[in-house]
């Protein structure tokens, strides 16, 4: 076993096999914390079904999606979304307000944009939700800021020779989005039918939207 | 701390394996450690800098083979504990022996706390004018603290220059070791693959870290 299945949920289906035990034991650790957090009055158990909802059906990579393809149609939304996301998606008017410290970095076929967290797993969750558990694994924590190119042919992904690799170690409180380029043919197009063209790698750098003709007309 | 958190340019951990099944949480408990992590860290009893601090604590062998979310989960049991707000005993029997005692804020609550939940915003005042500018080379200073520090290893003692000037923030180094809330400047640093890694690094490559300015000290 390798990789996010290691660290996510084949470790712990792992786990269980080899010691019998694990994940039945975290399921018991976990409500008894729960149950004497309630027990206190520390924690409203609606608020963590709540919590669990929104980011399993409200938050999630259609919200960048949405972003990337207002840049690729409005120019002067692209020039103020580099400037100040933050600020920019704000004006937006989204559903789920998004915090402070947002950045965009823009693709070019000079550079190509790659985000990372090597300390945690430091992740825009307002645009993309949470991190899937590649991002999060030791792996990729450990090499994209030393092998990017390596990492990116895990995902089977290839950059021109002459394109230069910019990796964005998220550090602090900043968090990172990829803007990345508009595919061809897709001129005239509306903005919903571009956003299904952006893929959640896309925004972080490990992949590629999608082609015009991988969509349906 | 040099912890196995600061993995930044270690090798021998395998292939990245893009995930088959993605589900946001791979099982119920995940799921409620993921809320209940959000829930009390509502309450003003630790900060984000804390509560990474306590993960970078774990033990390293038991750091390296629990998922991201059993992690969350070992470090928000050993701030309860840490804090007074359970006992071993309650965990050991899987309930409350006594009541709560006053939390620093109101916890998040109600059936609307998820939409409720948002990234706080991290400026502060600058306690001085920005030493660096853009533009300016720097070389990150070689300090190895044994408390909290977000100055990953591999970018200690190279040298870059400062490409962008992120304002004022919370410095978490501050913070975690005696408790005070104050700001430094934060700024993005890019590093040359080569100053980084040497001959080894690939070709055209270039790293940015956000690093505060105590990080810092202008190159000679």
């Amino acid at each position: 076993m390798s990789g996010s299945h290691d660290h996510e949920h084949g470790h712990e289906d792992h786990h269980d096999h080899e010691h019998g035990s694990e994940l039945s034991e975290m399921q018991l650790r976990v409500r008894a914390l729960e149950t004497i957090l309630t027990e206190k009055g520390y924690v409203d158990p609606a608020a963590l079904d709540s919590i669990i909802e929104t980011y399993e059906t409200k938050i999630g990579p259609h919200i960048g999606a949405q972003v990337v393809a207002r840049a690729w149609v409005d120019a002067d939304f692209k020039t103020a979304l580099i400037a100040d996301a933050s600020k920019a998606i704000a004006r937006l008017g989204l559903q789920q307000k998004v915090g402070d410290h947002l950045i965009a970095v823009e693709n070019t076929p000079a550079t190509h944009n790659m985000i990372v967290c090597t300390l945690c797993s430091c992740y825009p969750w307002d645009l993309l939700g949470l991190p899937p558990a590649w991002y999060k694994s030791t792996p990729y924590r450990a090499r994209t800021v030393k092998e990017p190119r390596k990492v990116l042919a895990d995902f089977g992904v290839t950059l021109p020779d002459e394109t230069k690799v910019r990796v964005w170690d998220s550090t602090a409180e900043t968090r990172f989005i990829v803007l990345p380029m508009r595919p061809a043919a897709t001129e005239g197009w509306s903005e919903e039918k571009l956003a299904s063209l952006v893929t959640r790698d896309s925004m972080i750098g490990t992949g590629f939207p999608k082609a015009a003709n991988e969509v349906a007309a | 701390m040099n912890g196995v958190h600061d993995m930044g340019g270690m090798d021998g951990f395998g292939k990245v394996a893009p995930d088959l099944h993605e589900v946001p949480f791979h099982a119920d408990w995940q799921a409620r450690s993921f809320a209940l992590n959000r829930v009390m860290g509502s309450a003003g009893e630790w900060n984000i800098d804390v509560g990474r601090y306590w993960i970078e604590t774990l033990p390293p062998a038991v750091y390296l083979s629990s998922s991201y979310y059993r992690k969350w989960f070992l470090r928000l049991e050993r701030l309860c504990l840490d804090r007074g707000l359970v006992s071993e005993a309650e965990l050991a029997s899987g309930h409350s022996n006594e009541p709560g005692r006053p939390l620093k804020r109101m916890p998040l609550s109600g059936p609307q706390a998820g939409v409720a939940v948002s990234r706080p915003n991290h400026d502060q005042p600058p306690p001085a004018p920005a030493l660096f500018e853009v533009g300016q080379k720097v070389r990150a200073r070689n300090i190895h603290p044994r408390s909290h520090t977000r100055l990953p290893r591999f970018a200690r003692g190279r040298l870059g220059t400062i490409e962008r000037i992120q304002g004022c923030h919370t410095f978490p180094d501050a913070v975690v070791e005696s408790g005070v809330v104050r700001g430094e400047w934060l700024y993005t640093v890019v590093f040359d693959s080569r100053e980084l890694w040497g001959p080894d690094a690939e070709d055209g490559a270039t790293v940015s870290i956000e690093a505060f300015e105590p990080y810092l000290e202008p190159a000679r």
